[in-house]
Parts: C-alpha cells; structure tokens; sequence
C-alpha cells in the first residue's frame, strides 16, 4: 500500500524533467509528494504543514537543486528534520520521589496494563524494586489482568478488593511500598477518552495529591490523525513528562510520534515491540524517522527472522555450508523458513533496495516464487540419497525426476549447476562470517577484495 | 465501566469534585446498568429498536466529525462566486484530517474538480453528500446477516486494543435480549484476563461462554461449536485474541480458526466482523485488507466512535475495502453498541 518515499521523490523528478535535476518547477511536485507521504504515515496536518515550510526553507538555502542527486539529498534534508523533531537523544526516566511513583494512562485499549508490566520488567533490570498498582477499577477484569502478568513476571501487585476509588487505592499503595521497600510504583489507570471531564477530573486529583515523578501517556502508534488531539489534551490537564508509543510491533508507520512530539514538546521514552513482556524498548528518533519515511525496515526483518528461525538449525546449516555439505534437503529447509518470513514481496519490501519500486518489486517476487516452485517439484521427484549428494544425479536419474516432476532435463541441469556454484559461494560467505566473528579487523581488508563485499558499498542508504 | 449518567460540567468545578460524588456517580450507574438490561428484556424480541440510533443522538456522537468536514466546506464556499483549486485544496485537508484516507479523499476531490466550473461553491455540500452516500451504498448492505432456525457463527477479529472482548458482551446483551440463545467462545486464550473480562460481560447479559484459558484456540473454538449444535444454539460469537495483521503466525492461527468453523458448521458463519478503533489512521485500511483475506470478512464494526473527530474512517474502509459498516460503538453503557445506518449517519454528519 505504501511505496518507499524515497522511491517516490526519484521517480517524480526524473518524470517532471527527464532526467534525475531538481528544478524549480518541479520542487512543489515533490513537495507535495512530501507532504502525501506524511499525511499517509499518520502525521497531522497541522504538523505536516509546519513541517513542509520548514523543509521549504532548508531546501532552497542548500540549493539542492544544483546537487547531482536532488533526491537523495532532499530525502537526507527531511530525515535529519524529522529525527530532530523527535528529539535527538533519548531521555531516561525519572528516579525522583520516596517512593518514585510512575502513572500510565491514556485511551481505551492504548496497551498501559501491559506496559505496566513490561515497564516494570525494565525498572527491575535497573536495580529497582517496583510494586505495580492496579487502579483501573472500571474495565471489567483489568486488575485480574495486572495480577496475572504480575504472576508471570514475579513482581507483586498491589490491589484492594471491590474498591472503586482510586485515591484510596494509590495512598493505601503509597503506605504499602514504604512498609515493604519498594522504591517504585507504576500505576495502571483506566482508559478514558480525553473529552471525558469526570474521567480526566480523577486523574488531575490524583497528580495533584502524589506529584508522580513520571506522568506517561501510553498511546497506540497506529492512532491516526487523532492522534494530536489526544496528547494536548493529556497534555494540558496533566502535564505529561513522557510518552511510550505501544504496538510499534505492527506495520504502521507511526506518524503518531512525530504529532506527540510536535504537539507536546514532551520526548516519547519508551516503544512497545510485541507482546512479550521484555518487548519495551528505548526510543530512537533515527530509526523512527526511517520508518516514517519508509526508507526499508531492516530491523522489523531482523526480527521477525529472530521470531521464526530455529537459531540451533541455523548453526548447524553454517557449519555444513563451511564443510561444503550443503545439500539439496537444506536447500528446502531453508525455503520453508523463509516462507515463515512472509512472501518474497514482503521481504523485499522491507529491504531499503534504491530503484526497486512496488511493481519491480511484485515482478522479482511473482518471477522468482515460481521460479521456486519448479525448484521444488524437482527436488520432490528426488530420492533422499539424491538429495544428500546431488552429485550422484545422472542421465537416467535425470530422465526419471524429469518425469517426475514434469520439467524439462536441460532445466534440471541448469539448476544442478547453480546449486553447485551456490555451495561454492556459501563456503565463502560462512568462511568470511567466521572469520568476521573470530577477527573483526580482517574484515575491513576482506571488504576491499575485488568483488568482495566492498563492491556493495554506496549502494544502500547509510544506516544509523 | 463507569456509565456516565451526567451532563459534562466544565472542567474546573469537576476537577475538584470529590471522590463521594464519583462513589455515588458508579453506585447510580451499577443501577442504570442493570434497568437497562431489565428495559431491554421486555423489549419484543422482533423489535431492533433499542439497537438503533436516532439522527438526533448519532448527530451529537459524529458532531466532531461534522464540524470538521461541513462547517469547513460551508465557511470555504461562503462567499465564494466560483469553485476553485484553492477552495478545494483546503477541503480535501479537512477529509484527510477526518481520517477519510488518501486514496478515498483524493478520488472523491478530483471527481468535483474536473467538474468545478459548472458547479457553485453552494452546492459543495450536497455533492460531497451525495458522494459519500454512494460510498456507503456501493459497500453493501448494513444489516447483520442472521438466519432463522439454524446456527449463526458470528467471529469477531482485530488488531490489540480496539474493544473486541467488550463489543461482544454488548452484542450477546442485544441478542439475549431478542431472546436468542446465545453462547461465547472465549479463544483469546492469550492475553491476561481477557476470558475473566468476557465472563464478567457474559454473566451480565447471561449468556453462556466456553473457554480455556491458555489453550489451543482453535479447539476453544471446535468444542463451541460442538456445544452450540448440541444445545441448539441460535448465535455463536467468537472472540479472539488481538493481533497484529503482520504477524504472520498469528495470522495463520486465524485461518486455523476459520478453517474448523468451515469444517465443523458449513455455512453456518454468518458474520466474520472486524473491529476498528474508529482512532485508527491509514493502517486501519491496511489492517483491514490483511483480515479480509485471512477470514473472508463480511462486515466491519467501528468502535469509540464517540469523542473522535475521525468518523470518517468509516468512509474510507467503505470506500477503499468494500466491506459494509454494520455496528458502531458510541459510549460505554451496555447499549451502545449500535447498527450502522449508512443514511442516517450521512444525514447526521451533513444536515
């Protein structure tokens, strides 16, 4: 659904010129491609206009126009603004307060019970001793909930029974930690909608009888333009110290971020990455602007491939694929696995490849997923002996898997090769990945080899 | 839940209210709830009214939306002799704001512009009508599709968050209501607490719920169907855990479930709704499109439709999906959950 901005801005400026030059013509094109990309990664308008003048100006200032690669550059101009607009470092969270009192709150189902527990997993890590504080007496089972993730994380959770007024809840909570030595709360709150004055009313009573040292607005990143409209008025009514970004795990683009950070001022500490309950993260504007922008999204890959592969088998492949025992089973195994990724076009879609646009991309995957299907039949037709030692594979085995699988023998052939040359190449790689690990310094020499990894460089975009 | 039965004071006197009046303010409400689940048991089993919303009070619900799509294309127009590029640029940024999406926005814009010099700037507001009613039409129809005399499976999917488990308690309420015999599958087998929430909204309409707590979902779901043939049951509704559309495991257990129901109880399936948070920007659309092909959605609910300025999601999801809207959730009193008349709410956004 969404291309690459990136991809977009080159395409636009070599349609509107006929070749790769920036002119003034065409820049309010691109702007506004700019501008689309924006709005359609959930930044609010508001912001987006605020934010295009200002790339308006910058633009013009550098004269990108001149540049041999207008779009590259121009993208450099909106990535650096966007980071910086997100804040560039990464602020921790607050210590202060005998006990050090934390409260979540936000929308209806933004993610705070389960960031309480994730929150307090990560608090634990930095050697302090957190009491969760179940104060959302309105959602039916939220305090079950609270309680039974404070089971499976062994952190206790204070509650009182059939109580619906959170003032006492949190003072009786304040009393139990400074009995028991517990340095931090977090307190889970109710949802609410941020026009609900009684609601909002509960929550500016309770800030102003404990003071909590973090005031966190949980919302989710796939909140759209709304998105503004809910941090000022958390904002305004509570004066929010910091704000965690749930469900980042999902493909939105989270233009979110950019709104909150825009609209309140406040940094965004934390980003929920999954349902598991050590998957809260530090924030980091770079990757998020990356993301807006649609510039590849590596270290989604990255984990989904953590998600779905078997690291113990993946061990056991490098080694075979060092001792050139590769074998054609393998070769499947790791089909399947990659399958679990997601289709070719998925994958390929979260590779920051430049020039490779949606339709490219849909070709090389429609091509190559047949391609992969033949391969397969092929290897289907084969005994398990063939498919250990290949070599053993000739012309009247050829003749009965080619009838077997229905492919023409020159095909079998053609693909007999390849594989041979492709255990040569993987010998290689696991060669050079071990010597990686064992002796990182040889790396940088192996890099300037003649066609060594050195040939890849300038072809991707730097990543941070 | 609190139910709020009290006009929205201005802040400052609210803010300062204290903790007695909000005690008294649940007390009232635990009894609201529980006259109107008595009103609505007397109501005729063949009667939908209680499930319906009047324009007047949709009117209030979707007000934010209105004020942001009509009061701008109506102050853009004033004034103005003529149609042009301007005017219409500064509507389609108060489409996009409404979360209409920018595919939707932009084809409904361009379709005026090509036409922007035979029309006046006062008739802006009935051609925008006009257009988002065909939308809504071209969706398909409104209505839950339930047959008599037989099992109708109702699954009930999304992403983490948007209200699932309590649309559901809401939706077995109606339907007890219209005395129906109903039983919950809970197959959120994941999340904790979500089979305690469903019990809680299962024992206040009284209804049956089946469920165990982390276990395969799909057999949650295959001994309800046992259990719902056996107990000649009317409606099944199954809940299931949030997830994300781009998991793709998750996704795969969903197409687990939707297999057994296929198995076990052929065409007895008769609503696979996903529910949207009606906050959602432009992955709502994407989330959307990943469902349907994972459990042939028929029907989209969308909740917290109340509060937001962005009613105009269900535009967009009409438009850009082809799935009908047929509930929308506007408060948190158990009824409101309502159906989704497409007339109406254009009516109550436009006049």
């Amino acid at each position: 659904m969404f291309d690459s901005l990136s991809d977009r801005l080159q395409d636009i400026i070599r349609k509107t010129s006929g070749n790769d030059k920036l002119s003034d013509d065409n820049i309010s094109d691109t702007l506004r491609e700019i501008r689309r990309a924006l709005l359609e990664a959930d930044v609010s308008l508001r912001v987006v206009k605020a934010f295009i003048s200002k790339i308006k100006d910058k633009v013009a200032g550098e004269e990108v126009t001149k540049s041999v690669t207008p779009g590259q550059q121009l993208v450099k101009i909106v990535y650096d603004e966007l980071a910086e607009l997100m804040g560039g470092s990464n602020t921790p969270i607050s210590t202060e307060g005998k006990p050090n009192i934390i409260m979540l709150f936000g929308l209806q189902g933004s993610g705070k019970t389960t960031t309480a527990g994730k929150l307090a997993i990560k608090l634990r890590k930095e050697n302090r001793n957190p009491l969760l504080v179940a104060a959302d007496v309105y959602r039916p089972a939220a305090i079950k909930q609270l309680q039974t993730i404070g089971k499976q994380i062994n952190i206790p959770v204070f509650t009182v029974d059939n109580s619906s007024d959170v003032r006492s809840i949190v003072s009786s909570a304040v009393a139990h930690a400074k009995e028991n030595g517990f340095n931090t709360l977090i307190v889970d709150t109710a949802g609410r909608l941020q026009i609900d004055n009684e609601l909002m009313a509960e929550l500016v009573i309770l800030e102003r009888l404990f003071e909590p040292a973090e005031k966190l607005l949980v919302i989710d990143a796939m909140t759209g333009q709304e998105s503004i409209n809910v941090a000022e008025s958390f904002n305004e009514h509570l004066d929010v110290t910091g704000v965690i970004l749930s469900k980042l795990d999902g493909d939105a683009r989270g233009g979110a971020a950019l709104s909150i950070a825009h609209a309140t001022g406040k940094p965004i500490k934390f980003i929920g990455m999954g349902e598991k309950l050590d998957a809260l993260e530090a924030f980091y504007p770079d990757r998020m602007a990356q993301r807006i922008l649609g510039m590849g999204d590596i270290v989604s890959l990255v984990e989904k491939a953590q998600e779905n592969f078997d690291i113990e088998s993946a061990k056991e492949m490098e080694k075979k694929m060092r001792k050139s025992e590769f074998s054609l089973e393998d070769f499947m195994n790791i089909q399947k696995q990659m399958k679990s990724l997601g289709s070719l076009d998925q994958i390929l879609g979260m590779l920051p490849i430049p020039g490779l646009n949606k339709d490219a991309r849909q070709e090389i995957a429609h091509v190559g997923e047949k391609q992969l299907k033949r391969i397969e039949a092929c290897i289907q037709s084969m005994t398990p002996e063939e498919r250990k030692k290949p070599e053993i594979i000739k012309s009247s085995r050829k003749k009965r898997i080619a009838g077997g699988c229905g492919i023409p023998i020159d095909e079998i052939n053609r693909f007999l090769k390849e594989f041979e040359n492709m255990k040569k190449m993987m010998k290689q790689m696991a060669d050079m990945t071990s010597t990686m690990r064992k002796n990182p310094k040889k790396m940088s020499s192996m890099m300037n080899m003649p066609g060594g990894l050195g040939a890849l460089k300038g072809k991707f975009p730097p990543f941070r | 839940m609190v139910f709020n039965l009290f006009k929205k004071k201005d802040d400052q006197q609210d803010k300062e209210k204290n903790k007695d009046t909000l005690k008294q303010e649940q007390q009232a409400t635990a009894v609201c709830e529980e006259t109107c689940i008595e009103e609505n048991n007397n109501i005729n089993s063949e009667s939908d009214d209680a499930f319906a919303i009047s324009v007047g009070s949709l009117k209030e619900k979707v007000s934010k939306t209105s004020e942001g799509i009509v009061s701008s294309i109506v102050s853009f127009a004033t004034g103005a002799e003529t149609v042009d590029d301007d005017m219409l640029d500064d509507i389609e940024d108060k489409l996009i704001v409404a979360d209409i999406g920018m595919d939707t926005t932009v084809e409904v814009i361009e379709k005026i512009r090509d036409k922007k010099n035979s029309i006046r700037p006062d008739q802006l507001k009935d051609i925008f009508k006009q257009e988002f009613a065909q939308i809504l039409k071209e969706a398909g129809s409104n209505k839950i599709n339930l047959k008599e005399n037989q099992l109708n499976i109702i699954l009930i999917t999304g992403v983490n968050g948007v209200g699932k488990t309590t649309l559901i308690g809401k939706l077995a309420h109606r339907y007890k209501s219209q005395d129906k015999k109903i039983i919950i599958a809970a197959a959120d087998t994941f999340r904790a607490a979500a089979q305690e929430q469903l019990e809680i909204w299962a024992e206040r309409a009284g209804v049956d719920i089946i469920g165990k707590y982390d276990s395969d979902p799909a057999a949650v779901v295959f001994d309800a169907i046992q259990k719902a043939k056996d107990e000649s049951k009317d409606i099944l509704i199954i809940d299931t855990a949030g997830r994300l559309h781009n998991k793709f495991n998750l996704m795969e257990e969903l197409k687990k479930i939707k297999k057994i129901i296929d198995r076990e109880a052929p065409e007895a399936l008769a609503e696979s709704i996903l529910v949207i948070d009606a906050n959602t920007g432009q992955n709502g659309l994407k989330q959307a499109q990943v469902f349907k092909e994972a459990v042939d959605l028929t029907s989209v609910a969308v909740t917290k439709l109340d509060g937001s300025a962005k009613g105009g999601i269900v535009i967009g999801i009409s438009k850009e999906l082809n799935l009908p809207v047929k509930l929308i959730g506007v408060g948190e009193k158990i009824n409101d959950l309502k159906d989704f008349n497409a007339e109406d709410f254009v009516t109550a956004v436009f006049d």
